[in-house]
C-alpha cells in the first residue's frame, strides 16, 4: 500500500504530499506520523500541501486530528502551502481548522516551528493562539 | 386544415412577395425602426427578406405549427435578430415590431387575393394572427433573455471592478471593500485576496470595510470566512474602517468578529507593522539620519 514519506528534519517532521489523498492514504498517515513524534521526539510537524488540488471534509478533519495529536505529544503542526481555491473549499465546508497553525510556505512553516521551539523554552506561556 | 392555411398563406406570400416587402418595411420605417440610425436601411431590407423567405419556407413544410422542426431557421433568424437589437438598445416594442408589423401587409395581401372565399379568408386571418403573436413573444422572450445576460455581465464586471487587492507593504495587503457584501461578491473579493497573498507572499492583510454601508449577520459571516480562508493560507487577518453606527448595530445584533479591529486604516497599518517587526518613526529623532533636502520627514 502506498504511504506517504515522513522526513525528519532536525526535530522537526516534514511531510509533503504530492499525491491526491484518499481516505485510508490519510488514516495511514495519522498513524504513521503519532509514531513518528514519538520514536523521533519531534517537536513540529509540517505539512506541505501545496501540491494537493482537491480536499474533501475528510482530509480536513485528518488535517485537524493531526494537530490534535500532535498537541498533545507535544508537538506543533503547521499547514503550510494551502492553495486558494483548497482555503475556500475548506471554509465552505465549514472547517476552519482553528487548532492548526498554517503559514504561507514551507520556509516560513520553519521558521515559525523555530520561533515556537525557542521561545518555548524560553517561556511556555507565551503562547499567542 | 392548418397544412391548407400554411401552403395557402405560402403562395401567398410568393406570389404577392412585390408587395408585401416594401409595404411591411415601410411599416417598419413609420414605427421607427431607423430613426437613431442605429441599423440602416439596407439593412432592414434584407433581414425583412431573409425572414419573410424562412417564414415561407416553414410555412409550406409544417403549417402554422410554430413548436414543428422547420420553424428553427425562422426561430434561429428572430433570435439572432432580438440579440443584435438588445446590444443596439432597442426598446422592446420596437423590437417586437419587427414581427407584428408583418401582419397588415399580410391581411392587405389577403384581400387582394381574390382566389379565396370569405370564409376561408377569415380562418387564415386567425391562423396567421396566432402564428405573427407567438413568433412576436418569442421574440420578445429571446430579448429580454439578452437583455438580462448584459445586465449579470455588468454586475460581475462592477464586482470585478471594485475588489482591488492592495499592497502597502512588504508583505502587508489591504482590501478595501466597497459596497455591500453578498456571497456572490465575498466568493470574488476572497479570491483575488487569497490569489495575491499567494503571489506577493504576504503575511498579513487588511481588510478595510470603510466603504461598506451596513453590516449584518450575514455580511459579517461572509467578512469571517474571508479571514479564515486567508489564516489557512498562514495569513493573519485586521478589519478595519469599522464605523461608529457599524459598531453599534454589530453589538445590537450579537455578531462577533473574533478578529483584530481596529477603527481605521492607519491604525490597522501601525499593528501591521508591528506585526512584521517593523515601526514607523520620526527621522529627526535618529540621532546620525540626515534628512533629505526636500522632503521634510519620512517614515523608515
Amino acid at each position: 500500500m502506498d504511504r506517504i514519506p515522513i522526513l525528519k528534519f532536525g526535530n522537526a517532521l516534514l511531510v509533503t504530499i504530492q499525491v491526491d489523498m484518499h481516505d485510508r492514504l490519510a488514516t495511514a498517515l495519522e498513524e504513521d506520523l503519532t509514531s513518528r513524534i514519538v520514536s523521533n521526539n519531534a517537536r513540529g510537524v509540517l505539512i506541505d500541501i501545496s501540491a494537493l488540488e482537491v480536499v474533501d471534509s475528510f482530509i480536513g478533519r485528518m488535517l485537524d486530528n493531526i494537530a490534535a495529536v500532535s498537541r498533545i505529544l507535544d508537538a506543533d503542526t503547521v499547514v503550510v502551502g494551502m492553495r486558494p481555491a483548497v482555503a475556500i473549499t475548506l471554509v465552505e465546508l465549514g472547517l476552519s481548522l482553528t487548532g492548526v497553525k498554517t503559514a504561507l510556505n514551507v520556509e516560513r512553516g520553519m521558521a515559525m516551528i523555530h520561533d515556537r521551539l525557542a521561545g518555548s523554552e524560553a517561556d511556555d506561556a507565551d503562547d499567542e493562539d | 386544415m392548418a397544412g391548407q392555411v400554411g401552403s395557402d398563406v405560402a403562395s401567398l406570400v410568393t406570389r404577392n412577395e412585390q408587395n408585401i416587402l416594401p409595404e411591411w418595411v415601410e411599416l417598419q420605417k413609420n414605427a421607427g425602426t431607423l430613426h437613431t440610425g442605429r441599423i440602416s436601411e439596407g439593412e432592414l431590407q434584407s433581414q425583412s427578406r431573409n425572414f419573410l423567405h424562412l417564414l415561407r419556407d416553414a410555412l409550406t413544410q409544417s403549417g402554422t405549427d410554430t413548436l414543428a422542426a422547420p420553424y428553427e431557421p425562422a426561430k434561429a433568424m428572430l433570435t439572432e435578430l432580438s440579440r443584435s437589437r438588445a446590444l443596439q438598445g432597442f426598446s422592446p416594442s420596437e423590437t417586437a415590431t419587427f414581427v407584428f408589423s408583418l401582419k397588415q401587409p399580410l391581411f392587405n395581401a389577403l384581400n387582394r387575393d381574390k382566389t379565396l372565399s370569405g370564409e376561408q379568408i377569415a380562418s387564415t386571418v386567425w391562423s396567421l394572427t396566432v402564428l405573427l403573436d407567438e413568433l412576436g413573444l418569442f421574440t420578445l422572450e429571446i430579448f429580454q433573455k439578452s437583455r438580462e445576460e448584459i445586465i449579470v455581465r455588468q454586475q460581475r464586471e462592477i464586482a470585478e471592478l471594485s475588489t482591488p487587492v492592495v499592497k502597502l507593504w512588504e508583505g502587508i495587503l489591504a482590501l478595501p471593500l466597497i459596497g455591500t457584501l453578498d456571497s456572490q461578491r465575498t466568493q470574488v473579493v476572497m479570491e483575488n485576496l487569497l490569489q495575491t497573498i499567494v503571489d506577493s507572499e504576504a503575511e498579513i492583510a487588511i481588510i478595510d470595510i470603510t466603504g461598506v454601508p451596513t453590516v449584518d449577520t450575514l455580511t459579517a459571516q461572509h467578512l469571517l470566512k474571508t479571514v479564515a480562508a486567508a489564516r489557512l493560507m498562514g495569513a493573519d487577518c485586521l478589519i478595519s474602517g469599522i464605523r461608529p453606527q457599524i459598531a453599534q448595530t454589530m453589538v445590537h445584533l450579537g455578531v462577533e468578529l473574533n478578529v483584530i479591529s481596529k477603527a481605521s486604516l492607519a491604525d490597522a497599518f501601525a499593528v501591521a507593522l508591528r506585526q512584521t517587526g517593523r515601526a514607523v518613526v520620526k527621522a529627526r529623532r535618529i540621532e546620525g539620519f540626515a534628512l533629505p533636502e526636500k522632503s521634510g520627514r519620512q517614515g523608515a
